[in-house]
């Protein structure tokens, strides 16, 4: 039911992608984010695509797996697209059917808009796919080291973010086995009317909550019991450590924004 | 209501990079009124052949026939409803189920799912709860102000009162004191003999399937290896010692017993009296001859 699921998921690769410091792939999601706004055009949409399958390649992730987990999303894309095609009011009217007008720059923007959206879906993905949870959080920690200095609780909120991509795989788990027992016990989760449908989310919501507070509880005391006491003089067994490849990417990367705002109209 | 699998493979989540083939060309027996013991190591693919009993896993090869319902693998399998109502099972934790505001809402919500009225699924939880060994003033309680034992307990009544033809068990006693634990695997197989209910039973303890069960199946890395009556099964210990399973303490008390004492009895006892009185007999024999 929930197998399916890839947010918050690592598959374990041999890849180029896998191998590289999860600092430099930060950087480059981040600056990937910002630069995709240079693109308007088809030209430069079509860079931003074709960076993206390379990347997709790279790190040997099966594109069916990929369309399998993202299918969910895909509607998402879909809805985007429907909405800036239906309410976009600029360019020559394409289609006239009285109270619904589709106009050139709504097909437009709703290419646009949609792929946009979808690339964005695709290099995240990719960035939880090949980065173990703890890789992130060490990444993003050492990032953000130096906002200490302004009393933002860096080490907080890395492990605040470990913990929770932790939990991920954990809770689909648990929804699937919680799922399970109640099916067995009667509930339609899949068909029948959709009120009936909303009230089965209850028998399966409430066992999920009471279990997450008691594993935040329990996971609590393990933790103090081992003596965890916050980020401060804490060591790290995990090194992390740049390599050629991660200072090969970001120029790779600069190269692609620079090819982007010379081909942008 | 019989139960039968024919060569039954179930792959998790195919086609992903995590797929991974749980059960392997199972085939399994199941006439109705059968008390069925599984027994193997942890994930040999106990729980996903229970899943199979009623419909919550569609194998991915092969066939499992429950009643006269056929569910096969590749084709769409609609309306499993009434299957379900026939099969009950109990998982293992059975209590991260628990939902509802009262321990009665809570029973109910089984029956009440597949049609019974409120009055008559009332009336089936006060039954439940007296089978399951509680009382009828926790009925009002909330289910998570219990402790874990009694938690348990309502879950178990709450699949006892949907009155099915077959009750699955995942390991129903994991976790519980050892008197608890008794408790409820004699009443589970007191329901066995009143009610002729077919009893599938997930468990880790050889004395447990040697005491109850009429039939045992033994699966290793997600195959049957060996199927039998607890004697026939027990009769080879060192088969199952070489598969780094246990045997009863009865049995391993006989083995000692026949390498140290220079005796030899006629088969493997699963049952105290039963080797005393063989013993017995043996040493009697033994004084007069
Ligand atoms: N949802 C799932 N996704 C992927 N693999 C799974 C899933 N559930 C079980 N498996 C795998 O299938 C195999 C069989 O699991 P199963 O739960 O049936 O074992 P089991 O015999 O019940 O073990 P236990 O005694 O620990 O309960 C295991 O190797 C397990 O890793
Ligand atoms: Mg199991």
């Amino acid at each position: 039911m929930m197998e399916k699921m890839i947010f918050g998921r690592y598959v374990p690769a041999d890849s180029m992608i896998h191998k590289m410091d999860p600092r430099s792939k930060l950087t480059i999601i981040f600056l990937f984010v910002c630069i995709i706004f240079i693109a308007n055009n088809w030209l430069t949409y079509t860079i931003i695509g074709v960076y993206t399958f390379l990347m997709i390649g790279l790190s040997r992730i099966p594109i069916r797996f990929l369309y399998g987990g993202l299918k969910p999303v895909l509607w998402l894309v879909a809805f985007t697209f429907l909405l800036q095609l239906f309410f976009t009011r600029e360019g020559t009217v394409v289609v006239d059917w009285g109270f619904v007008k589709i106009y050139a720059e709504g097909i437009k923007m709703g290419f646009y808009i949609s792929f946009r959206f979808f690339f964005l879906i695709l290099m995240t993905s990719l960035l939880t796919l090949t980065t173990t949870p703890i890789e992130i959080t060490d990444g993003l920690e050492s990032l953000l080291n130096p906002l200490k200095k302004l009393r933002f609780p860096v080490h907080e909120m890395a492990l605040m973010m470990s913990i929770s991509l932790r939990f991920i795989p954990t809770l689909m788990q648990e929804t699937d086995k919680i799922m399970k027992a109640q099916i067995a016990r009667g509930v339609e989760f899949a068909s029948g009317p959709l009120m009936e449908r909303i009230k089965a989310i209850i028998p399966l919501l409430i066992p999920l909550f009471v279990s997450s507070f008691k594993r935040a509880e329990e996971l609590a005391i393990a933790m103090e019991a081992r003596g965890y006491r916050g980020g401060e003089g804490r060591t790290k067994y995990r090194q992390l450590s740049w390599k050629t490849v991660d200072t090969l990417q970001l120029a790779f990367l600069a190269v692609v924004t620079i090819m982007l705002i010379y081909f942008r109209s | 209501m019989d139960i039968s699998l024919s060569h039954v493979d179930y792959r998790y989540q195919a086609n992903t990079p995590f797929e991974r083939l749980a059960i392997q060309d199972v085939s399994i027996e199941i006439p109705s009124g059968t008390y069925l013991a599984i027994i193997g190591h942890t994930g040999s693919g106990k729980s996903t052949v229970l899943q199979h009993l009623n419909a919550l896993l569609i194998p991915s090869e092969g066939t499992v026939t429950i009643g006269d319902r056929e569910i096969k693998a590749h084709q769409k399998n609609k309306d499993l409803r009434p299957v379900r109502q026939r099969v009950g099972i109990v998982f293992q934790f059975p209590e991260h189920q628990l939902f509802e505001e009262t321990v009665e809402k809570d029973i109910i919500f089984g029956p009440m799912n597949f049609g019974v009225s409120e009055a008559e699924a009332k009336k089936r939880a006060r039954i439940a709860l007296k089978q399951v060994g509680l009382t009828e003033e926790i009925l009002d309680k909330s289910p998570f102000d219990l402790s874990g034992g009694q938690m348990r307990r309502v879950a178990i009544a709450g699949v006892l009162a949907m009155d099915p033809d077959v009750i699955v068990l995942d390991e129903p006693t994991a976790g519980l004191d050892p008197r608890g634990r008794k408790e409820i695997m004699d009443m589970f197989y007191a329901l066995h003999n009143e009610r002729k209910l077919s009893t599938i039973l997930v468990t880790h303890s050889m004395e447990d399937a040697a005491r109850y069960a009429d039939q045992i199946v033994i699966m290793q890395q997600g195959k049957v290896v060996k199927k039998g009556s607890p004697e026939e099964i027990f009769s080879a210990p060192q088969d199952l010692m070489q598969m780094g399973l246990d045997v009863p303490e009865v049995v391993r008390f006989q083995l000692k017993l026949e390498e140290k004492g220079n005796i030899k009895l006629e088969k493997i006892f699963l049952s105290i009296e039963q080797l005393s009185a063989a013993v017995a007999e043996q040493l009697r024999r033994g004084v007069t001859s």
